[in-house]
C-alpha cells in the first residue's frame, strides 16, 4: 500500500498536502482500494467557508458511498473537475491526478492534528 | 461477526486470490477479486466464475414427487420432460412468496430445486409441513460445492473443462459422473448472459472452481453477481421480493400457471388477479448520469411527492447510469419519460 513519506493524514483515510497556505485534499490509496472502482464523484462549491470535520465533498464506488471531511478550517479555493467527469482517476492516481478539493488557509493549522505517514501505515495495518 | 459466518468449499481459492470477502446471508462470501467493474465486464464479453455454494439445494423423489410439487409451485411442472427445468416461485397461502428457485426435472420421478442461500430452512419447514404421498425429500446444501460460470464464452469454458463434452440446451439439466463424482450442470443463469451452474460433491468444489478459471473464467464477486442481475431486473429475494409480495406484483405472472389445477397461494393470487394489482414492481433507470442510486432511495414524481422507495439500485456499469426497481401503483396509462426522480441520502451541505 502506497503511503507518501512527505504527506499528512487523517484516520477518515484522507490524505492533506500543505504548501504555503494551501491544503490541497484526497482519498489515499488505502481508501481507493477499500472502496474499489470510484463511479461518482459530488465535489463542494468553489468559495464555501468549511470548518475542520465538515462534511463537504462524497466518493461513491459501486458498493458504498463515502462522506469526504475538511481536514481543516479554510475556504475551498480549487475543485478537480476531472475527477468529477472521469472518477476512475482516483482508483489510478490517488495522490496525483485524483486530488479532490483544495481549501485555502488564513491560520496556519496545527499539523499534529494530523496524521504523519508513519502513524497512518499503523493505522491501516 | 466472520465466527458465525459459514465457509463454502471454495474458501481456500478465495483467500488464495486474495478476495474481499463479505458476510452474507450466513455465509463468508467473495464481494470482489478485484474491480467489480472488470469481473462485471468480464461475464458481459467472455466468462466469469461465480461460488453460488452458498445456494441450496434440495432433492425430491418419488412416485407422487411431480404431483406434490406441482401442489406447491406456480409453474406448470407437467410441461418438463427429463433433463429440463425452469423458475418458479414457492408460494403461502396469501399468495406471498416465501422463495424464488429453479427447478428441474431430472428423470420422470426425480428432481433438483436450488433455492436462495437465506430461505434454505424457511423452504425446507415450510416444504416438509406441507409434505403429501410417496416422497423422498432431502436437503442436500451443506454437501453440494456449486458456482456458475457466465458469460458468451461459456461454453468453451465448459468444453475445455469437462473434455469436449456439451452444455445440455436452455434451462435443461445434465446429471452425469467423473471419476464417480455425482455431478449436476444446470444451463441458467442470473446475469443475463449463456451459461451454467455446476455442482458437486462439496470435497470437489475447489477443485472445479480451479478448473473453470483456468479454463478461461475470470473470478468473479457478489458485487458484480449484483449489477448484473439487475442489468437485467432479476429480482433478489429479500430485497425485490418478499411474503408481502405475490409474483403478479412482482410481474413475474409468466412463472405462474393459474389454470394447472389447485396450488398453494392460487386463490390468493386468483383474487389479486380480478380486483386488480395494487402495486407492481416497475424498472427504473435514470435519464442522467449521476450518483449511484441506492437500495431505500426515494422516488418522486414530478411535483416531488414521494411514490415508492427502491427495492434494488445501482450504477449500471454497461449503461454508466443509475437503474432500480421499485413497487408503485399501476399507471393509469403509459407517459414516457415522466420524470421519476430518485433521491438518495444526501449529505448535508452548506
Amino acid at each position: 500500500m502506497n503511503v507518501p513519506e512527505k504527506l499528512r493524514y487523517t484516520s477518515d483515510h484522507e490524505w492533506v498536502r500543505i504548501e504555503g497556505n494551501i491544503a490541497t485534499v484526497g482519498i489515499t490509496d488505502h481508501a481507493q482500494e477499500e472502496l474499489s472502482d470510484v463511479v461518482f464523484v459530488e465535489l463542494p462549491s468553489v468559495g464555501l467557508a468549511v470548518g475542520s470535520g465538515d462534511s463537504i465533498a462524497v466518493v461513491e464506488s459501486v458498493k458504498a458511498a463515502s462522506e469526504i471531511y475538511a481536514p481543516i478550517n479554510g475556504e475551498v479555493v480549487e475543485i478537480n473537475t476531472e475527477v468529477e467527469n472521469d472518477p476512475s482517476i482516483i482508483n489510478g492516481s490517488p495522490y496525483e491526478e485524483g486530488w479532490i478539493f483544495k481549501l485555502r488557509f488564513d491560520e496556519k493549522p496545527d499539523l499534529e492534528d494530523l496524521l504523519d505517514a508513519g502513524n497512518y501505515e499503523d493505522l491501516i495495518h | 461477526m466472520s465466527g458465525e459466518l459459514k465457509e463454502t468449499p471454495l474458501r481456500e481459492v478465495h483467500v488464495e486470490l486474495g478476495a474481499k470477502m463479505v458476510g452474507f446471508s450466513g455465509w463468508d462470501m467473495p464481494i470482489r477479486y478485484g474491480s467489480i467493474l472488470q469481473e462485471h465486464k468480464a461475464v458481459r464479453e467472455g466468462a466469469g466464475a461465480f461460488d453460488i455454494s452458498h445456494m441450496g439445494q434440495f432433492f425430491v423423489e418419488g412416485p407422487d414427487a411431480a404431483s406434490w410439487l406441482n401442489k406447491l409451485l406456480t409453474n406448470n411442472l407437467d410441461k418438463l420432460g427429463e433433463g429440463e427445468g425452469h423458475y418458479t416461485f414457492l408460494l403461502n397461502e396469501h399468495g406471498g412468496i416465501i422463495d424464488d428457485l429453479l427447478l428441474y426435472r431430472i428423470r420422470e420421478n426425480s428432481f433438483l430445486l436450488v433455492v436462495n442461500a437465506s430461505k434454505i430452512a424457511e423452504d425446507y419447514a415450510w416444504m416438509k409441513a406441507h409434505r403429501k404421498g410417496e416422497v423422498e425429500f432431502k436437503d442436500c446444501s451443506e454437501e453440494v460445492a456449486g458456482m456458475a460460470v457466465q458469460g458468451p464464452r461459456s461454453t468453451e469454458v465448459y468444453s475445455r473443462m469437462m473434455g469436449g463434452r456439451t452444455l445440455p440446451p436452455r434451462n435443461g439439466v445434465d446429471d452425469f459422473e467423473v471419476e464417480g463424482q455425482r455431478i449436476l450442470v444446470c444451463r441458467t443463469g442470473y446475469t443475463g448472459e449463456d451459461g451454467f451452474e455446476f455442482f458437486s460433491a462439496s470435497g470437489g468444489g475447489a477443485h472445479w472452481f480451479r478448473s473453470a478459471l483456468s479454463d478461461g473464467a475470470a473470478p468473479c464477486g457478489l458485487g458484480a453477481r449484483d449489477t448484473l442481475r439487475l442489468e437485467m431486473c432479476y429480482p433478489l429475494n429479500g430485497s425485490d421480493l418478499s411474503p408481502e409480495r405475490s409474483p403478479l406484483e412482482a410481474g413475474l405472472a409468466f412463472f405462474v400457471d393459474l389454470e394447472k389445477g389447485e396450488f398453494m397461494g392460487r386463490e390468493a393470487l386468483v383474487a389479486q388477479k380480478s380486483q386488480g394489482l395494487r402495486e407492481r414492481l416497475v424498472a427504473i433507470r435514470c435519464l442522467e448520469a449521476g450518483p449511484p442510486i441506492r437500495p431505500g432511495a426515494v422516488v418522486q414524481d414530478r411535483e416531488g411527492n414521494e411514490i415508492s422507495r427502491l427495492t434494488s439500485g445501482i450504477l449500471s456499469p454497461s449503461l454508466g447510469v443509475g437503474i432500480g426497481l421499485a413497487y408503485r401503483k399501476p399507471l393509469p396509462r403509459w407517459e414516457p419519460n415522466w420524470g421519476l426522480k430518485c433521491v438518495g441520502e444526501k449529505f448535508p451541505r452548506k
